[in-house]
């Protein structure tokens, strides 16, 4: 009797289980792509980089956290949300972009990538503890630009946030890759990248290039923050696990890629969801790694990327 | 000549403060009390561990200018431990070494748990605003709370989810770390008898920005009720996630928070302290918090503060800056708000180190964090 009743429960139970399974796997997608596409704004950071002007910046993620308390910043002086993030970009263009270049990847990057690295690692640190000191180690409410607004399609709960943060991550994405390919300057950009000589030759200011280059890249991190901080909450460490992330969904997409970044952040941001609902939550924050391994062990050079034939 | 002059009475002035050091002080300790704090101020503990400074910085100042405990000023040396309880154990070395008269922190459980070993050899008083409950249950007489253990804490959380709030089916989201699944354990036994019974326990990590996974799970449980068991940042991602994916029933916690913003509305949760506190002793302590450093303590900031003034007390009772003594003092020590303002609530203290005092359940309410109920001190304790 008793018997054939846990029969019929788990009979059922199988049933209700499956029809919910479905919803509950886009759920899982969806939120990952969200998440993702944060990791993917951070990691295009990383790519635009390496393509433009050969270095690897190791304080990406302290470059999302700056101008977001930039941001928190101009908006305790009672400006509005948008206005705050049209100054921050200023701002970040010339600290990060600007005197980033001056400061330390001009006078280092002449004696090779190492010192560079350790450079950037070390103003990580510096970054991070500035804003410590200066804004305490309380994390900080965010508002987002796109409100709290919950869709709900077919049983999949989707926030106006994830959906703006998605929309904005592939429009920057696609945005960028178009810049680089189509126009005159973008050109001139990787040319520079590709061989400098070259360059100069051809009469493009190499100098005003790679200017560009941290120009853009300041701005992205821009960008990037008011679209991450008000999940990630505006801390003087939120840029640690993102600079850690962004940098293996960039190796796992393509370090040589814009959209490579984009792949390797979704994928870790999926990949992650998937892993924590259906293998265990403790195995959340290894997915990265593991997939990182696999994919530089078949594929070196990422998922979309090409094998370097320039000098760096 | 004028030189000499100079070196000369430098000399002589020194000679003097030496001399005079000597003759005042008589006991082993210098012209003032040193206090070491050993806190998290880098690393996934660094709210909580600058919060606690914070607090204690603000009560040496006051008392210091008030002019100090038994005629004498406090000093604090403070370091950082980055979360790491290596690294905090051999901070809390290299603090005795420097001949403290107490350690406060560190504030991290996982952290405290290795450190404390070095106090007690040292026979230092140590207080932490670690909650988990085997910190008090090694028989360290050197040990005190600045905050409720889990272990008396929690079960007044299920009891209410039990009788008040009639939750039958619990789901459970807790930190992986020494909190959060001390928490947990503790919940487990007390649910263990009682009408509630947990059909989800889901681990999280520390750090964890994506809660989505977690949330699918208590809700794919059937839950009538969720108790969130992590650490504050984690706790706003999670009460919005739960708000996202569409839950509408109680929301049950330690840690409810204004980072969550609207998330958090309705979320309810028991604290030991809050700002919030219909006490004139703590409306004054956020008044004064605030404007030292331009925000609002958290529960940290009010355990450092209050543990000051409750070794102050201490200290006092006992009349003689004897650390043996002041640790012999703290245990059955009674201190009212009404005599002492610092200690922020009547608060008593057991042969164990484990304080007991009032507490609260508080709910979110548009933002903010309003008491809805006063939970007496455990009797019989």
């Amino acid at each position: 009797m008793q018997e054939s009743e846990t029969f019929v429960c788990i009979f059922a139970c199988n049933v209700i289980h499956r029809d919910s399974t479905m919803t509950d796997f886009f759920q899982l997608v969806f939120s990952g792509l969200a998440t993702g596409s944060i990791y993917a704004l951070a990691a295009l950071g990383f790519t635009l980089l390496w393509q433009a002007s050969g270095t690897i910046n190791f304080a990406t993620g302290e470059f999302v956290m700056l101008p977001a308390f930039s941001m928190l910043g101009f908006m305790s002086l009672g400006l509005p949300l948008l206005a705050s993030f049209a100054l921050s970009i200023i701002v970040s263009v010339v600290v990060l972009g600007w005197a980033f270049k001056k400061a330390i990847v001009d006078p280092l990057i002449k004696f090779g990538m190492m010192p560079l690295v350790v450079a950037t690692i070390g103003l990580s640190m510096v970054m991070r503890n500035t804003v410590r000191a200066g804004y305490s180690a309380e994390a900080h409410p965010f508002p987002s630009l796109f409100g709290n607004k919950l869709f709900s399609i077919a049983g999949v709960n989707i926030s106006a946030g994830d959906l703006g943060t998605l929309a904005v991550a592939l429009a920057i994405v696609f945005g960028l890759q178009a810049f680089l390919q189509k126009t005159v300057t973008g050109r001139a950009m990787q040319a520079v990248a590709q061989n400098t000589e070259s360059a100069t030759v051809l009469g493009i200011n190499v100098n005003r290039m790679v200017l560009y280059t941290f120009a853009i890249n300041a701005l992205l991190a821009t960008a990037a923050a008011l679209l991450v901080t008000p999940v990630y909450l505006a801390k003087f460490d939120m840029g640690y696990s993102l600079g850690l992330k962004a940098f293996l969904a960039a190796i796992i997409g393509g370090f040589s890629n814009s959209r490579g970044a984009l792949l390797g952040g979704l994928i870790v941001g999926v990949g992650e969801n998937l892993a924590g609902a259906y293998i265990s939550p403790s195995y959340k924050d290894g997915v990265a790694l593991a997939l990182f391994m696999v994919i530089i062990l078949f594929k070196p050079n990422g998922l979309l990327g090409k094998a370097e034939e320039r000098k760096v | 000549m004028d030189k000499r002059i100079f070196l000369g009475k430098i000399v002589t002035f020194g000679m003097a403060g030496i001399l005079a050091a000597g003759l005042t002080s008589g006991a082993a300790f210098g012209q003032t009390i040193k206090i070491a704090n050993i806190l998290e101020l880098t690393g996934s503990g660094a709210t909580a561990g600058t919060n606690f400074k914070n607090g204690i910085e603000l009560a040496v100042k006051e008392i210091n200018a008030a002019g100090g405990i038994l005629g004498k000023k406090i000093e604090t040396v403070t370091m950082d431990t980055q979360s790491n309880p290596g690294i905090a154990k051999g901070l809390t070395q290299k603090a005795l070494d420097q001949d403290v008269f107490a350690v406060f922190g560190p504030v991290f459980s996982g952290s405290i748990i290795v450190s404390m070993a070095e106090t007690r050899r040292a026979e230092v008083p140590n207080f932490t605003g670690g909650e988990a409950a085997n910190i008090t249950q090694q028989g360290n007489p050197y040990i005190f709370r600045t905050s409720f253990t889990q272990a008396a804490a929690i079960p007044r959380v299920a009891n209410y989810m039990t009788k008040i709030a009639k939750i039958n089916n619990l789901a459970i989201i807790y930190g992986n770390n020494d909190f959060g699944k001390g928490g947990r354990d503790v919940l487990l036994k007390s649910l263990d008898q009682s009408k509630t019974k947990v059909v989800a326990d889901i681990s999280t990590d520390p750090g964890q920005v994506d809660f989505s996974a977690a949330v699918l799970k208590a809700k794919q449980s059937n839950a009538d009720g969720a108790f969130i068991y992590v650490n504050e940042e984690e706790s706003a991602r999670i009460l919005r996630e739960f708000r996202k994916q569409g839950w509408t029933k109680p929301l049950i916690g330690q840690k409810v928070i204004e980072l969550a913003g609207e998330a958090a509305n309705g979320a309810i949760s028991h604290v030991g302290l809050t700002v919030d506190a219909p006490s004139p002793a703590i409306r004054s302590f956020k008044t004064k918090f605030e404007k030292e450093y331009k925000y609002i303590s958290d529960h940290n900031g009010m355990k450092g503060y209050s543990g000051i003034y409750i070794l102050k007390a201490a200290i006092e009772k006992t009349g003689k800056l004897d650390r043996k003594a002041v640790a012999h003092t703290m245990h059955g020590l009674k201190v009212k708000a009404a005599d002492q303002p610092g200690v922020l609530m009547d608060v008593e203290f057991d042969d164990k180190g484990d304080l007991n005092r009032e507490s609260f359940m508080v709910e979110v309410k548009n933002g903010k964090q309003e008491v809805i109920l006063v939970m007496p001190p455990i009797s019989g304790k």
